[in-house]
């Protein structure tokens, strides 16, 4: 059995009964786990900084991944037969993971999705269709990903409810006043991302789900840039609607989920119509499924939501506190190191940062600073980070970013550094 | 640098990318078109006189990476003075160039590519081709009256 397997288990082992290792996390240990990093590009030690695009996944989820496809693989909820049964189990079993990590109270709360994409787009198209009205209102943030912007434009086509847009400030920060001031008695839905992937901010969700309740407003947050760095408690935030994906928590692509108050879920009309969601059909009168099989129509990612749990058993082993330790020294060690490059301007500057620097080099452009660093072995995203209306409150069309994993050491950003400098003497 | 980074950051790139040669809106423009790369957000506009079937001038505005503003500045100053169909048998030679398409025809025409010839590193870096052909693009619409379309480099 692997180390982290080993891990794994023991925390499985111990779990409510005693704490994860309280030392701090040794990310160099860590990153011997996920075998892409082993690599080198351009000749030189990779250095993985695009963490918020997707993360890279250890070989503890491979290993799952594989196990269930070599040992499990069969149709879920199906047959009677032994590998479906298996393979059920291995996927409820995941569920459980899911909701237990971010805190449901059942594991009915949990949908599976695509991602926190397809996550955003069933609320939008089943809750969004149902409730909203002409005159009605939705309120959202400028500094949402396109995933969280898009979808509620076209519920507001369908259905003739308007678009309100809470303003960020020159920090990156929700200008929380004019959030209040925004709600009122149309306002049917709060959309907002716990952290953004432009510029790092921090959301503070549960003063913003608070204000949004009294004002009787139901709260759609986008976690896909919360979960890998945070403890999340869907409870104690008491938000309605939590999307996230699997990729970006070290866990395969093509898997997310949404989690819902079941009470909401057992209001809302069905999204996609299929196998897995109906109990009975004939073509007179078709019976839908419970939650939260009414909402997943077809056959689902087995595969891929085994990672999905894998993945968060791990990093439960690693304790996510710890993890967020790391990260934070991380993070602070980032802020300083580019602050000490000349012409270095970073782009978000929030008092509360998770996971990201967004920055400008003077007179360079993103891509160029972009394709350097890949030639120094070192992956950064360059471009809007679909988050086009951030750029244009900065006036500008792109940045540069590094996002931070836990894998990744204050070496990784002493490489990003060296490579920075790189790029100035390039175009010196 | 290693040599390959300097196979794309070539002086002349760096140089009309800092630079930028025939930057500005062309008063006496019959021809203009936009373009937009959004991956990165790249911009051109192109502005062309076109008297008698030459291109008598040819101007840029815009905002992007290095290798998109040199092959704007470039190629407005390799285009002034050719015919319209030297124009388009540059831009397909150009294209054919940095994209290794497999276009023998285009690569083998008689048309030069002279200083734009710096390009050729492109074609290592399949993530920036697109920033070295927009502004090829948007000159292709412009030339075929598509103003109102935004050339997009696909």
């Amino acid at each position: 059995m692997s180390a982290a397997a080993q891990r794994v288990a023991a925390a499985a082992m111990h779990a409510g009964t005693s704490g994860p290792d309280p030392a701090p996390l040794d990310a160099s240990s860590i990153r011997v786990e996920f075998p892409i990093l082993w690599q080198s590009v351009h000749g030189k030690p990779l250095v993985y900084l695009d963490n918020a695009a997707t993360t890279q996944k250890p070989a503890c989820v491979l290993d799952a991944v594989d196990a269930y496809y070599r040992c499990d693989n069969a149709n879920v909820h199906r047959a009677v037969h032994t590998l479906s049964e298996r393979a059920t189990v291995a996927f409820e079993q995941a569920r459980a993971q899911v909701a237990r990590f971010v805190g449901a109270r059942d594991s009915s709360e949990i949908v599976f999705t695509r991602g926190a994409t397809e996550a955003l787009n069933l609320v939008a198209s089943s809750y969004g269709d149902m409730v909203l009205r002409e005159s009605d209102e939705v309120v959202l943030t400028e500094m949402e990903h396109h995933s969280n912007i898009v979808p509620w434009q076209m519920a507001c086509a369908r259905t003739g409810a308007t678009l309100r847009v809470v303003p960020i400030d020159d920090r990156g920060e929700l200008d929380i006043e004019a959030f209040g001031n925004l709600l009122g008695p149309r306002t049917r839905i709060v959309a907002v991302t716990h952290v953004s992937n432009a510029l790092g901010t921090v959301n503070p969700v549960a003063e913003l789900v608070a204000m949004a309740h009294a004002a009787g407003a139901k709260v759609v947050v986008d976690g896909a840039q919360a979960l890998p760095h945070a403890s999340v408690d869907v409870a104690a935030l008491d938000c309605d609607f939590y999307a996230f994906s699997g990729h970006k928590v070290y866990a395969p692509m093509g898997v997310g989920a949404l989690y819902a108050k079941r009470e909401l879920l057992d209001a809302m009309p069905p999204w996609q119509g299929g196998g897995d969601m109906i109990l009975s059909v004939t073509f007179e009168k078709t019976l839908y499924n419970v939650p939260p099989y009414k909402f997943e129509a077809g056959t689902p990612d087995v595969g891929g939501a085994v990672g999905l749990g894998a993945a968060l058993a791990w990093l439960e082993s690693l304790g996510i506190e710890r993890v967020a330790a790391h990260e934070n020294d991380l993070m602070a060690y980032a802020q300083q190191a580019l602050l000490g490059v000349a012409g270095l301007r970073v782009v978000g500057t929030a008092a509360r940062k998770a996971g990201v620097h967004s920055f400008m080099l003077e007179g360079i452009h993103p891509h160029d600073v972009g394709t350097i660093l890949d030639h120094q072995g070192v992956a950064i995203r360059t471009g809007h980070h679909c988050a086009q209306p951030v750029m244009q409150h900065f006036g500008i069309a792109a940045t540069a970013r590094a996002s931070f994993a836990v894998y990744n050491t204050r070496e990784d950003v002493d490489r990003l550094v060296d490579g920075l400098h790189e790029v100035k003497e390039v175009f010196g | 640098m290693t040599s390959d980074l300097r196979d794309l950051y070539q002086e002349l790139i760096l140089d009309h990318g800092r630079h930028p040669r025939n930057s500005g809106k062309l008063a006496a423009a019959t021809h203009h078109a936009d373009g937009y790369n959004p991956l990165c957000g790249d911009k051109i506009t192109l502005y062309l006189d076109v008297d008698g079937g030459k291109v008598r001038s040819a101007s840029f505005e815009g905002q992007g990476c290095a290798i998109s503003q040199a092959s704007a500045s470039l190629m407005t100053e390799g285009i002034k003075g050719k015919t319209v169909a030297e124009v388009l048998a540059l831009f397909r030679k150009l294209t054919a160039t940095v994209t290794g398409r497999d276009d023998d025809a285009a690569l083998e025409s008689s048309v030069e590519l002279g200083k734009l010839a710096v390009f050729e590193g492109v074609r290592q870096y399949p993530m920036r081709v697109k920033c070295a052909t927009l502004a090829w693009h948007t000159l292709r619409n412009a030339l075929e009256g598509k103003d109102v379309e935004v050339a997009v480099t696909e």
